[in-house]
């Protein structure tokens, strides 16, 4: 500029960005050979992808069996050619890696324990469906107990079924569930207590999460199934499945707590002055100030744990409950349906259930974590 | 707010709620009030009284103890000694003291602290709810009231990240407000905001003090001070220094402390 001063004479209008800058082909350029060391991870990445997709779609599709009654269908001999996956094995044990022993005529009752599940949870995680209060009550205080009634039965004229013949995917649903349902609230009375300005309960807790964070799940499970019973009095008979509930609840809570107080922390001070200038006591300022902005911050921490929790669930085959996974091995030893490929279908098959429900949760918690992140509000 | 059930406006009782029907004349009442912060000796000796209706603005330097003096009035933060009495209630560590208290003083913070999380009219309705138990419905009448009084009524379905600065800081007073407290306390409440929006802040302040409020106000606004305040105090390293009335204590400070800080702020 020659001169010192400028005034505007025209104002310039927006006009759109150069076509070299945008649309798939720039994005292409730019993001995947942009230089050399990006080509070489694309071609590199493409290669692995490649590798590992192949023999997938060969075992799971091509080469996979899909009729047949006994393990003579899946051998190699019969077929004459490679073989895949044995599905006939798993649509033969379908029932049991769902329900374990559950029996066959009462199964409709975890059936519409599902549905019921289901038909609450869906509208809860949809931001705009509305009665978000009774919904929320409806899953989390009325769901469980329904649910209790409906699976054990000896109520209601249902039948009585011991949680002993409850297995498969029952039960890491269940306690998946139950983990989650009982974990939060524990979790979020342990982060308040350690934050307390009580010293005695401040202390408590953090022995009490300290000591469930150091002790693998393994160990807690063996020490609910097998010492517990000694430290009860006789007359405290709990059920195995609950002895073992109440193990993951503790364990999942403590851990759960962590989460929840990293979110109480990020709460500036100013939100808890407000809240008390206005008179709002200690429960009220927490319940209607504090945890609904510090829950939702730790939204995808707290996935995580559920994630967790979900897959740590097939731990309780060391202590004889039988899970998905603990169902599966069962039915590996079933000679009439020993073939080579037996072991790796039923993996498979165990792999994509339990794929499709973490991935499920966890696209469901990045875009909660999105939409939060642009600030819409509920 | 259309009202066809005529008893049932609930802010036809505010003006009986008034400074100048309730009991007691003076609204704050603090003796040798000493405190610490660890070994920091941050309020000295602190000696004030405000009488029901007046308007104390207290000025000074940053870090002279302003905010720990307001905060001490609804017991935000407690002291090791003194007496503060708030509407005849003694302010101790009987958590019903401070309940009692803190219904009846509002509190505006430099920050607003909105709760980002609510609407401006849940904002607004919280407190009367929950503290004073009052039905949603009477929540909202006052809550839109008050909104209407701090110009702000088209605003109450959005959430404060919605507003600006200044907007904010209505709804804040707004908030405070709509408990219907006989005290306001104000802590630097447009020193966080665009200079642009200082004047509508202000202008609500300017109109709570007409009709009548109790306020205890923290500001560097001086034009503000001229306007509204019965009485001036400059506080400094953790005392009062110097407390008289607006004229006076602009046009004939006494201590050298205000002296220096009046030729600071007014250049
Ligand atoms: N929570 C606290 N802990 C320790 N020191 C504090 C705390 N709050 C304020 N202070 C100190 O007390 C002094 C007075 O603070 P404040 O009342 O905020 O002053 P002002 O509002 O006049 O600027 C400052 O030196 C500040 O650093
Ligand atoms: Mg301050």
């Amino acid at each position: 500029m020659t001169s010192a001063t400028f005034v505007r004479q025209q104002l310039i209008a927006p006009s759109n960005p150069p076509a070299s800058s945008v649309g798939t082909p720039a994005w292409l350029r730019q993001k995947l050979f942009g230089s050399a060391l990006n080509a070489a991870a694309t071609v590199i990445s493409a290669l692995i992808l490649a590798a590992l997709i192949w023999p997938t779609v060969r075992f799971m599709f091509i080469d996979a069996v899909w009729d047949g009654s006994s393990r003579v269908d899946c051998l190699e001999e019969t077929v004459k050619r490679p073989v895949g996956a044995c599905w006939p094995f798993i649509a033969a044990k379908f029932a049991q890696f769902m329900y374990g022993f559950y029996p066959a005529d009462q199964v409709w009752r975890v059936n519409l324990t599902y549905v019921v599940g289901l038909v609450l949870l869906v509208p809860l995680l949809i931001p705009r469906a509305p009665w978000k209060t009774l919904n929320a009550v409806l899953f989390f205080g009325v769901f469980p107990v329904a649910a209790f009634y409906l699976l054990v039965g000896g109520r209601f004229g249902l039948p009585h079924v011991e949680t002993r013949q409850w297995g498969g995917l029952l039960v890491t649903l269940v306690i998946t569930f139950a983990g989650i349902i009982g974990s939060v609230p524990l979790g979020i009375l342990l982060a308040l207590g350690r934050r307390s300005s009580l010293p005695l309960l401040r202390w408590f807790c953090v022995v009490f999460i300290e000591f469930w964070r150091g002790v693998p799940l393994i160990t807690v499970l063996f020490f609910a199934t097998y010492m517990l019973p000694f430290f009860l009095p006789e007359s405290w008979k709990l059920d195995p499945l609950a002895r073992v509930l109440i193990g993951v609840i503790l364990f999942a809570g403590a851990y759960m707590s962590e989460v929840i107080r990293g979110g109480l922390q990020a709460i500036p001070r100013g939100q808890f002055e407000a809240a008390r200038a206005l008179g709002l006591g200690y429960w009220k300022m927490m319940a209607f100030v504090v945890l609904p902005q510090a829950l939702k911050i730790v939204i995808p921490g707290m996935v995580n744990s559920f994630i967790a929790l979900f897959k740590d669930t097939t731990l309780v085959l060391i202590v004889a409950i039988f899970d998905l996974l603990g169902q599966l091995r069962a039915a590996f030893a079933d000679p009439n349906w020993a073939t080579p490929v037996t072991v790796l279908t039923g993996f498979a098959f165990a792999g994509v259930i339990y794929f499709i429900i973490s991935f499920v949760i966890s696209r469901y918690a990045l875009y909660v974590e999105r939409r939060l992140s642009t600030g819409v509000a509920h | 707010m259309d009202n066809d059930a005529p008893k049932a406006d609930p802010t036809a009782a505010a003006p009986a709620r008034d400074i100048r029907t309730t009991r007691n004349p003076i609204a704050v009442d603090m003796t040798g009030v000493n405190k610490w912060f660890g070994p920091f000796h941050v309020l000295r000796d602190i000696n004030l009284q405000v009488k029901r209706g007046e308007r104390i603005v207290i000025c000074g330097p940053s870090g002279g103890g302003k905010s720990t003096l307001l905060r001490c009035v609804n017991r935000i933060e407690d002291w090791q000694q003194g007496r503060v009495v708030v509407d005849g209630v003694e302010l101790t560590e009987d958590l019903k003291s401070i309940d009692e208290v803190r219904r009846e003083v509002g509190m505006v913070f430099q920050q607003f602290n909105l709760f980002p999380h609510l609407s401006v009219l849940d904002n607004c309705t919280l407190a009367p709810m929950w503290v004073r138990g009052m039905p949603r419905k009477d929540a909202e009448t006052i809550a839109h009231h008050y909104l209407e009084r701090v110009r702000i009524p088209e605003q109450a379905k959005k959430y404060p990240a919605q507003l600006s600065g200044g907007q904010q800081q209505r709804v804040a007073i707004a908030r405070a407000l709509c408990m219907q407290p006989k005290i306001m306390l104000f802590d630097e409440p447009t020193s966080a905001l665009d200079p642009e929006m200082v004047k509508e802040v202000l202008d609500t302040m300017v109109a709570l003090a007409i009709d009548g409020m109790t306020m205890m106000v923290v500001t560097h606004e001086m034009g503000f001070a001229r306007q509204v305040a019965t009485r001036m105090v400059l506080m400094a390293e953790g005392q009062i220094i110097e407390v008289n009335e607006p004229v006076p204590f602009f046009t004939n400070p006494r201590h050298e402390r205000t002296k220096a800080f009046l030729s600071q702020i007014l250049h």
